[in-house]
């Protein structure tokens, strides 16, 4: 049987599967058979794992028991997530074939919840970049034009679901990497607020900023996977323990009342006149649904690109310093000390944006500049995040663009790490305060989708959905699918 | 005390590794001696995407460790981040507590050689995780066993308050000994569980700056600290009495030459690049934990020598020797709150046990002695049921688990108290020996010592020989 | 405003610290990236942060310990398989030069 998810939103899959009309070998078979079909042109996965996922789909099956949104459900898991027993290499040479031996708390609970992972979708290479551009194995293509980049880092998951292949995907977001992606993709992408997720078996970029979520075609669908991820985890140090409420409980399509607030930075220099006027639009659709809208301003917008490149490269350069070919993954042949094997194992096995980034961050820290940049920095992050919590003293939610622009070509941009790390002005205030963050579509800007995002106080994912089920119920935008998904 | 016309000035940075069950960022047990790598997970061994959670008995430890040496426990402490490679070190960082150390501002009263006392101030203490163990191999290869990665250590670092080789030995002996009593280790140095890092430099006196000092790492051996600075005293004296100057380097102390060794020049600091470590919640200490914590500290050998000494009339010297782990100081008092005699009981721990220890090669907690058993078997003398002869046989007997009372009951062991069994047996004996009576008579003594012979013999041993002796006196004066 | 420069041997001081190793036209293309992102960088000291405390991070959590009971999760022979050279139960690397590391 083929399958085409734009027919199918989680909960109806849900029902057929309790049905015993379809069958979780069923969307499996089809599902691998979707990626066989299209992943050609979208490139979004690094490996899939047929064997095991109708090996899992067989015992669900046998089981019978549905009583989970997601039981039976395929998924893709960016390949930063480790998989017991099965491949995960952070998109990086340094990784490769490398086996964890531990599953991530997030694959655990969909394993245990019946979801089954088919794949590792394709990535930055450690999560260290904009376009998936930056991974070692593959160029993954935006959905809606292959000509483009799928964004990144998660580019690979939001490629996967944006172009039918999966009906969902988890990715990481540490400065946009989900949200930006969903943008260039036209689908639905959350960053929880941090601390919401388990980061257990995430392979770390910024342990301060890093967070799971999902990707789906539809914010209830969005919702219905937070539901099955999120959660107090004693493995997770930073994991909340606030008690997890239903995040599709306020999805009435009702936004009256709501007050919500327009940061005047998120609309300056260098937003693409285009995407501003899409989600300007977006956002007076909003107003018309009976939400307030109020111009708002978070001064230190600005200083947010600087502060997030010297915290992340910071954290992420130490914590990249465990790959050093001595206890797993690759190590350099040839070598003559070990001072010669951790040199030749990490120049070899990182690609350049990798450097880069260890680079920034091991002089951000180093003696001489710890003051005047890594500790600037943490003192920005504090007036960022002052900035925040002044709106929301009298505001329920920040709506903006996700992204200054729509999807760019491929090959565009890699070359100018500065201009690709201004382009996350929009997403990275949002890691730096830990808020939860959804781009959802909000039109098309000559063909390619443009994000609307909407950001919401800490653990406060719900009235953040409810704004984006609201927009996306009026605009139907949802509907709309890129040519590769159209036939399955 | 110096060298020539120079001042000595030494820092003590001192590990000790604790007695925890687990590791401080892991749940791997912590446990010396097993084969490689079998106490490691995928958190020791820094497997991407593991996280760590702090070891709160740790935390604790290193809570008693500051109170035990009169530190500032403190309120806040942010875990940092410290940055460098090597095969032992698999995150290639060591999570410390650099910028919020567990303790600071405290001190160590240390008596000298010479009885004076001095106080050596102690400037911070940080809980932090140890290294695993390389060894290297002739093949060209070294070798990297994990087992010991993330042991909770205790660091303990010393002002550069101390003046001589003979000062920092002293430091180290009363430091040892003040974490014994905290519980937090047993400090075994051949187990490597207390390491030294020896800062040293020299200054002409009067001088108001120190000299450049030199580093040795990971001294596992007080008198090789005392050795080594010995050594470093001569050699630096040496070197800037001919106007040369004093690198900072690294050394190695050397123990067939008695000597230090050039590991490397320093070239400016080492960049650790610390930070604060985010995978780990910050920890806040209130006054309650403070005092809970205190409240389960072992008293400190000082004040229990003490109390051995002015309360219980324990010699000093015998008070020393009750005090050198805190595990025979525990059972000390435990036999001593079961009811027996403090001397008899500080008499036997001393003795027979330390003997049975040595003779077996066995700590006191390894046998089957138990503190109620100790203190039965002296009751069992005291009150005259079994003499110090007996007492022997019970001794082995409770040395591998025996009830004292039971065993000497089962064994016929019990002395012979009676006066009416023990004067009819004196009767015998003293109708059949009239000749002994006549030499008691004519006042010779020897008599009495060859009729409790017989006595004893009738008795198969078992008389009480005190009141055996007082009623053959009165029997004999009566005839 | 301060602005900060970095120059080529300060690259590669960097690159020692991080272990990676350049060659000589990756060195100077790193230089002229870097030095161009620390100028994004050197906009931060345009604002006063004097009494500003830091934030390190954002999570509530205080006191998230562990109770000190042991749990072997009996890793060992899984964690050797994956390592790129073992002997004797023990991971093998280059032999390590005297002097080097802690
Ligand atoms: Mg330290
Ligand atoms: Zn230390």
């Amino acid at each position: 049987m083929t399958i085409n998810y734009f027919e199918h939103d989680l909960t109806s899959l849900h029902e057929q599967l309790v049905n015993k009309e379809v069958s979780a070998i069923d969307l499996t078979r089809a599902t691998l058979d979707n990626i066989s079909k299209t992943d050609d042109q979208l490139k979004a996965f690094i490996s899939t794992n047929a064997d095991d996922a109708l090996a899992q789909a067989q015992k669900i099956d046998e089981k019978a028991d549905f009583s989970n949104v997601v039981t039976g459900i395929p998924l893709a898991l960016k390949d930063n997530m480790a998989t017991k027993g099965i491949q995960t290499t952070g998109a990086s040479h340094i990784l490769e074939g490398f086996k964890p031996i531990y599953n991530a708390t997030v694959v655990e609970k969909l394993q245990n919840a019946g979801a089954i992972s088919v794949g590792k979708a394709n990535m930055d290479e450690f999560a260290m970049g904009g376009s998936t551009e930056t991974s070692y194995y593959k160029q993954t293509t935006n959905a809606w034009d292959h000509s483009k980049v799928p964004g990144g880092s998660s580019g690979g998951s939001a490629a996967a679901v944006a172009g039918g292949q999966v009906p969902f995907a988890l990715g990481s977001d540490t400065g946009g990497s989900i949200r930006q992606p969903a943008a260039f993709n036209g689908i639905v992408g959350l960053k929880p607020t941090y601390g919401r997720v388990s980061r257990w078996g995430l392979f770390a970029m910024a342990s301060s900023l890093d967070q799971i979520g999902p990707f789906t075609r539809t914010v209830k669908d969005n919702a219905v996977v937070l539901n099955a991820i999120s959660g107090f985890d004693q493995k997770d140090s930073t994991s909340s323990q606030r008690e997890v409420p239903d995040f599709t409980a306020k999805l009435s399509g009702d936004v009256k009342g709501l007050k919500i607030a327009v940061p005047k930075e998120y609309f300056g220099d260098g937003i693409d006149a285009k995407v501003a006027a899409r989600v300007k639009a977006a956002i007076a659709q909003l107003e018309a649904l009976g939400a307030t809208v109020d111009e708002v301003s978070l001064p230190h917008t600005k200083y947010g690109v600087a502060a997030y490149y010297i915290i992340m490269s910071s954290e992420a350069s130490s914590n990249l310093q465990r790959y050093d070919g001595v206890r797993y993954g690759f190590r350099a042949n040839d070598v003559k000390n070990l001072e010669d094997l951790y040199v030749k194992t990490r120049s070899e096995g990182f690609g350049d944006e990798v450097k880069r980034r260890i680079m920034l961050g091991t002089f951000s820290l180093s003696a001489g500049a710890y003051d005047a940049f890594f500790k600037k920095a943490a003192k920005i992050r504090t007036l960022l995040i002052e900035d925040f919590n002044k709106v929301f003293e009298n505001y329920d939610l920040i709506v903006g663009p996700t992204a200054p622009t729509p999807a760019y070509g491929l090959g565009e941009e890699i070359d100018d790490p500065t201009a690709m790390y201004l382009a996350d002005v929009l997403t990275i205030p949002v890691n730096l305060a830990g808020l939860p963050g959804l781009s959802v579509n909000a039109g098309f800007v000559d063909g390619l989708p443009v994000g609307l995002q909407i950001i919401g106080k800490p653990f406060d994912e719900q009235t953040v959905y409810q704004a984006g089920y609201a927009y996306e119920q009026a605009s139907r935008l949802f509907e709309q699918r890129p040519t590769i998904a159209k036939e399955y | 005390m110096g060298t020539g016309n120079f001042e000595t000035t030494i820092g003590l940075e001192v590990h000790v590794e604790m007695q925890t069950n687990s590791k401080l960022l892991s749940p791997s047990p912590v446990h010396y001696g097993d084969e490689p790598n079998t106490n490691t997970n995928v958190i020791d061994f820094g497997y991407p995407g593991v996280l760590p959670v702090a070891n709160k008995g740790a935390l604790e430890y290193g809570m008693r460790v500051a109170l035990a040496l009169n530190a500032k426990v403190s309120p806040f402490i942010r875990w940092d981040r410290k940055n460098y490679f090597y095969p032992d070190n698999p995150k290639a960082y060591q999570t410390t507590q650099s910028q919020t150390p567990i303790g600071t501002n405290g001190y160590l009263d240390v008596t000298l050689t010479d009885g004076t006392v001095k106080r050596i101030r102690i400037k911070e203490m940080h809980v932090e995780e140890d290294a695993g163990k390389n060894t290297h191999g002739s093949d060209g290869y070294s070798y990297v066993d994990l087992n010991r990665q993330g042991t909770p250590l205790i660091e303990i670092v010393s002002e550069p308050d101390i003046a001589s080789p003979d000062e920092a030995y002293a430091y180290l002996e009363q430091l040892r000994q003040v974490i014994l009593f905290t519980g937090v280790s047993e400090a075994k140095m051949q187990e490597g569980q207390m390491r030294a890092d020896v800062n040293v430099s020299l200054r002409p006196f009067g001088s108001d700056q120190y000299g450049t000092k030199v580093e040795m790492k990971n001294i596992n051996s007080f008198n090789y600290v005392r050795n080594a600075l010995i050594f470093e005293e001569k050699r630096q004296a040496e070197v800037l009495r001919s106007g040369g100057i004093i690198q900072q380097e690294t050394r190695r102390y050397d123990e067939p030459t008695k000597s230090t060794i050039l590991m490397r020049v320093k070239e400016g600091a080492d960049d650790y690049r610390y930070f604060p470590e985010p995978d780990l919640a910050p920890v806040v200490i209130n006054q309650e934990w403070v005092a809970e914590v205190a409240e389960n500290l072992p008293k400190s050998a000082d004040s229990r020598r003490k109390h051995y000494v002015d309360e219980l009339g324990i010699e000093p010297y015998d008070a020393e020797v009750l005090t050198q782990t805190l595990a025979m100081s525990d059972f000390y008092d435990a036999t001593v709150a079961a009811g027996a005699d403090p001397k008899r009981t500080a008499n036997y721990l001393i003795g027979d046990v330390n003997a049975y220890m040595n003779k077996n090669q066995v700590e006191l907690q390894e046998t089957r002695l138990t503190p109620e058993h100790l203190a039965g078997m002296i009751k069992l003398i005291e009150d005259g049921t079994i003499s110090t002869k007996q007492a022997k046989q019970v001794f082995e007997a409770i040395m591998i688990g025996e009830e004292p009372e039971t065993f000497a009951k089962k064994n016929g062991l019990v002395q012979l108290s009676d006066p009416d069994l023990l004067l009819g047996w004196i009767t015998e004996v003293l109708d059949n020996n009239p000749q002994s009576i006549e030499d008691f008579k004519g006042g010779k003594d020897r008599a009495t010592g060859y009729l409790i012979g017989q006595l004893m013999k009738m008795s198969k041993g078992q008389a009480n020989p005190g009141v055996l002796n007082k009623l053959l006196l009165s029997e004999l004066k009566k005839r | 405003m301060a602005e900060t420069t970095i120059t080529r041997d300060e690259v590669a001081h960097v690159a020692g610290l991080a272990k990676l190793a350049f060659n000589d036209v990756e060195l100077d293309q790193f230089t002229t990236q870097l030095g161009d992102i620390l100028n994004i960088f050197d906009t931060l000291s345009e604002v006063e942060t004097s009494d500003v405390e830091p934030t390190y991070s954002v999570t509530e959590n205080v006191n998230h310990l562990r109770e000190d009971v042991a749990n072997n999760w009996n890793q060992k022979q899984d964690l050797l398989n994956n390592a790129p050279l073992e002997a004797a139960d023990l991971i093998k690397v280059p032999a390590i030069l005297n002097g080097e590391g802690e």
